[in-house]
């Protein structure tokens, strides 16, 4: 028996491990999948970012690079903080709470520790890194803007937050994803698809080389560049003549929906959203409650129409065979209507036909023709809403369903929507304002200038977009097919002529352009502000939509400026100039383009915050900017000029 | 005459088969353990691989001369080197060089020997000599305690020169004693200790009491031998000392790195903040190691191609925790195949030591087939998280001059005996 002892012993150990051996490797192996194996760092290959080009491949936007620091919180051993966080620039509590949260994002994964450092900050950490073990460095690639223009159209990129990751699982934390504008809406585009790269390292956290010199590595795929429907030329110039006022500018090429110019103002450089101090400055951005540079005006900003709506009344009227283009209304200073009284610039007695009532923008003319659309079969309710659908043919009231990153859907009413006001009894009168675009109406610049195309194109649009072309792709459908309005082609010549009445004899006609037929139409809206809980009136916002040649449109476009009085003060000049910049590539009109460098609207917006007691429209002067702002702006303009030529 | 002729064929060829192979494989794995650059020089003296080759290649020369010499030298001389042995291992502590904490090297020239290695060797022909003296009988209690004392010397000496695993090692005698009529109740004893010391640490020494006085009383009464009284009393007594005392051995005598790895191995320790602590220093190499093994899977990453060992992340790999390449890169296939090559080398140690005429010859057989099984436990077993950590080579496969010469001295001795078995007529 006791030679059995050892004997034994040895036969029991060689099965023990042979069983833990088969419980290790077999059972429960985790043979290394290449993504859990902690010799080998994996690495996402960031791919390039696509370029942003205007249509005429002016490069608007690029790539620079950039480091980051990242942390993998489970390799992360005991170290200097007081070194590190010295190399990095920043203090030892935000040390802390950057790791935490990267601890609890995923203790496995790879974050964000520090982002963007710069060159030299990265020369000096790279020497030191693999003292720090769990910490490396990652270049990436960040937005480099060419231009100081169109930051509501290009939008920013920024970190992906928590909800992002959670939605989609592409995006890890740390990564980049568009914001705003285009870099939003063209985001999978752009972005490309990042490949991962496997390294093998060494238990000191140093890169040893590719594993297996790259056999497993996924390539990334590029970003596609595109080219935008902006030109860059027009867009900046838009952008000059808007400083120092707010409001929105679209202009569209009618013959394809595409986007010329989208100015929203104030703005911003696109640039200062680039880098580490991107966080800051979007905050301040961001709580500029006032001045709103992050709304886009032309898309979000949800005016009245306005006058330029009479056109739209027209037409219908015209469809609906309520009126004819001869027929005539006589404007008393006014239209009474119960015992009311709506109120008109035309002297009394004037008779107004259609595109007489156009050109001087009669109220009464369009208060009639409007209460006739209504009654025609006598019953209102039924007439509001044919009236209603009309209109929503024109791509008002809805989202456009474009490719911009934002929009809004204004308001066109129909009886369903009057149903809780007026249960009952429904007349005409009782939305007369919808006649001369106030009221219940609501439309945003880029609705108008929609409008405006459709009428150009003589009952049909195409839906307005920002992309001209995507490297190897086609177009949707969805841009390239023209949306019919329900007005037929015959109907809008009257109206389009009192649009040209209303630049040769009109409301603008101190605007016109020399060789250009234009058509517009000015519009001044009312409006009021809460000023502690108390309703205000501001002076009239300055409003315009206009397109141009009136044969063969190549503009159709839609200005609006807040407070700028009237239609064609403000509105009106930067339509013409915008037209005639578009058309002609040079300006004949200087004096136009001098009067609005050198006025500011900016005491307007002053004054529902200064806290005194204020006045409006006629009663108040305009602000003459001061002689620097003037020579700033005068350099931009020179700026401009060049680079056009 | 033909038998002379055919001298040479007596040495057993399957135990030098087996030694060889695992020298063999070994040094396949220290290569991949310890190569770093892109170009490979096998005889690069400035890594382990490099290294070890040349002693590998000395080895055979070392071999020579152990077969050379007369199979009775070794018999005759074991008492003087067992006390050269002896006095080396005190000489270390007026000339020892100290590494990683261990006063257990000489530092000759650019060379280090460590003459614990060769204690073992020295130790085991000294126990062979004295159990085989005709004067000597194990059953004997002064003759016992004889024994223990040639046994002790050595491992007290190393255990002061802080080597706790070398020191474990003379643990193997009791394997040798036991085969030659150490009385029983050693075993028992033995048995019952290292019991109640797992039990009473992991659940507490009132548990463990309990537990140990239904089991006595049970063996009381089921068996047909009854105890007497005192004899009840006594074993009771006994356990009961065991259960509690090594409560106070563990926390009193033991070092706070050695508390950690029982604590750890026992899953003893709940305090999260210690148990990180413990992740991040030796848990770090056990948590490593394991990792390393299991990502073999059944057939490995293929020589030269782990990833965990190019990345260095099992720290001492070519040394203790060599085995962890051979889990890594070669999978559950290759490291069954070393173990089932230590077991098949082992047994057939343990085969020829029965077969032995002389009484000296299987007594050291017996002892270089223990030596080499507890190493060969501890090591494995440590490396694949089955023992606590306890730091001693693996046999013929870790890195080191000193361990395969120690090894390549106690084994060939051993075939060199073998093969004179037929002239001890």
């Amino acid at each position: 028996m006791r030679q059995f002892l050892l004997f034994i012993s040895i036969i029991l150990v060689g099965v023990l491990f042979i069983s833990r051996l088969f419980y290790l490797q077999v059972y429960s192996s985790n043979s290394d999948s290449l993504y859990d194996d902690n010799a080998i760092r994996k690495v996402w290959d960031y791919p390039k970012r696509g370029f942003v080009y205007d249509r005429n491949g002016e490069l608007l936007v690029s790539n620079q690079p950039s480091y980051d620091v990242m942390v993998i919180p489970r390799e992360v051993e005991p170290l200097d903080t007081l070194e590190f966080c010295n190399l990095l620039k920043i203090d030892k509590e935000k040390f802390i709470t950057t790791y935490n949260k990267a601890r609890r994002y995923s203790p496995r994964l790879s974050s964000v520790f520090v982002s963007h450092l710069s060159k030299s900050d990265y020369a000096v950490l790279q020497e030191k890194m693999r003292k720090f073990k769990g910490f490396y460095i990652q270049k990436r690639s960040l937005r480099h803007y060419e231009t100081t223009i169109g930051a509501n159209v290009l939008g920013d990129i920024g970190e992906v937050n928590n909800a992002i990751i959670n939605r989609d699982d592409y995006y890890k934390m740390g990564d980049l994803i568009g914001k705003q504008g285009i870099e939003a809406s063209y985001e999978e585009t752009l972005r490309g698809v990042k490949g991962l790269k496997f390294i093998q390292k060494d238990r000191f956290n140093r890169d040893i080389g590719p594993y297996k010199d790259g056999e497993f590595d996924i390539t990334p795929e590029q970003g596609k560049d595109i080219k935008i429907t902006i030109d860059a030329d027009l867009q900046a110039y838009g952008e000059l003549l808007m400083q120092n006022k707010r409001g929105g500018v679209i202009a569209i090429e009618p013959s394809s929906g595409e986007i010329l110019a989208m100015v929203a103002a104030p703005t911003y450089d696109p640039n200062i959203l680039v880098g580490r101090n991107r966080s800051k400055n979007f905050t301040k951005l961001y709580n500029d409650s006032i001045a709103k540079p992050l709304f886009n005006r032309s898309l979000q900003g949800v005016y009245e129409p306005g006058s330029p709506f009479k056109l739209m009344n027209a037409l219908i009227a015209l469809q609906e065979g309520v009126v004819t283009p001869d027929e005539t209304v006589t404007c008393y200073a006014g239209y009474k209507y119960g015992n009311r009284f709506m109120k008109c610039h035309c002297h009394s007695g004037t008779r107004n036909d259609m595109i007489s009532g156009i050109q001087r923008s009669c109220n009464a003319y369009f208060a009639t023709t409007y209460r006739k659309i209504l009654d025609k079969n006598g019953n209102a309710s039924a007439g509001i809403d044919t009236w209603s659908n009309h209109a929503k043919s024109f791509g008002l009231g809805e989202f456009l369903n474009n490719d911009l990153y934002v929009g809004q859907k204004g308001r066109i009413p129909d009886r369903a929507y009057y149903k809780h006001i007026y249960p009952n009894t429904f007349y005409s009168t009782y939305t007369i304002s919808n006649a001369i675009g106030q009221g219940e109406v609501a439309t945003t610049p880029i609705q108008l200038a929609n409008m405006a195309a459709a009428i150009a194109n003589r009952g049909h649009y195409f839906t307005p977009h920002i992309i001209k072309s995507i490297e190897n792709e086609t177009l949707p459908e969805q841009f390239t097919k023209p949306k019919i309005t329900t007005i037929d082609k015959q109907n809008f010549e009257p109206v389009i002529k009192g649009m040209l009445q209303v630049y040769k004899q009109g409301t603008a006609a101190s605007l016109q352009v020399k060789d250009i037929d234009i058509c517009g139409k000015t519009g001044t809206v009312e409006n009021f502000v809460k000023i502690d809980s108390v309703r205000t009136q501001l002076t009239d916002h300055s409003i315009f939509l206009a397109f141009a040649p009136k044969d063969n449109p190549k503009i159709a476009i839609a200005v609006f400026v807040e407070n700028g009085y009237w239609g064609s003060r403000f509105a009106g000049r930067i339509a013409s100039l915008m037209i005639e910049k578009h058309i002609k590539k040079e300006i004949t009109r200087k004096d136009l383009e001098e009067w609005l460098l050198k006025h500011s609207l900016e005491n307007e917006y002053a004054k529902p915050y200064s806290g005194e007691s204020f006045r409006i429209n006629g009663q108040t002067s305009l602000q003459i900017v001061d002689d620097q702002e003037y020579n700033r702006l005068k350099t931009e303009l020179n700026k401009i000029n060049k680079t056009a030529n | 005459m033909v038998r002379d002729t055919n001298r040479h064929f007596k040495f057993d060829w399957i135990t030098i088969f087996l030694f060889f192979l695992l020298v063999g494989f070994g040094w396949l794995n220290i290569l991949s353990a310890s190569h770093t650059g892109v170009t490979l020089d096998y005889f690069d003296l400035s890594q382990p691989f490099g290294k070890q080759l040349i002693f590998i290649f000395l080895t055979f020369g070392l071999i020579i001369l152990l077969l050379a010499i007369d199979a009775k030298f070794y018999e005759r001389f074991s008492s003087l080197i067992y006390i050269i042995s002896m006095l080396s291992l005190v000489g270390l502590f007026i000339f020892g060089k100290n590494v990683n904490g261990a006063t257990s090297w000489y530092a000759i020239g650019g060379m280090t020997l460590q003459p614990s290695e060769f204690a073992k060797t020295a130790t085991a022909l000294a126990v062979a000599k004295y159990i085989s003296d005709l004067n000597t009988n194990i059953k004997n209690f002064s003759d016992q305690i004889k024994t223990f004392a040639i046994i002790i010397t050595p491992a007290f000496l190393v255990l002061l020169q802080n080597d706790t695993g070398s020191t474990i090692v003379y643990g193997a005698f009791f394997f040798v004693l036991y085969r030659e009529g150490l009385p029983k109740y050693y075993l028992t004893l033995a048995v019952s200790v290292i019991l109640l010391s797992i039990l009473s640490l992991k659940f507490g020494a009132i548990i463990t009491s309990i537990i140990s006085i239904i089991v006595v009383i049970s063996y009381h009464f089921l068996n047909k031998r009854k105890l007497r009284l005192y004899q009840l009393t006594l074993i009771l007594i006994a356990a009961l000392a065991v259960s509690f005392g090594v409560k106070f051995f563990y926390q009193s005598i033991l070092q706070p790195h050695q508390q950690d790895r029982i604590s750890l191995w026992l899953r003893l320790e709940k305090d999260p903040v210690k148990l990180q602590k413990m992740k991040q220093t030796f848990a770090y190499n056990l948590n490593e190691s394991e990792k390393a093994i299991s990502s073999g899977g059944l057939s490995g990453k293929g020589f030269m191609e782990g990833t965990r060992t190019t990345g260095k992340f099992v720290p001492e790999q070519h040394t203790d925790y060599i085995f962890s390449t051979v889990g890594e890169e070669w999978g559950f296939i290759g490291s069954s195949f070393v173990v089932i090559v230590f077991v098949l080398l082992l047994l057939r140690i343990l085969h020829l030591a029965e077969l032995q005429k002389s009484q000296f010859s299987r007594v050291y057989g017996y002892g270089v087939a223990a030596i080499v099984f507890i190493h060969f436990l501890i090591n494995i077993g440590m490396v694949m998280g089955l023992i606590p950590t306890i730091g001693i080579p693996l046999p013929l496969f870790s890195y080191g001059g000193s361990g395969l010469w120690a090894f390549t001295i106690l084994i060939f001795i051993f075939i060199k005996l073998d093969s004179n078995k037929i002239n001890e007529w």
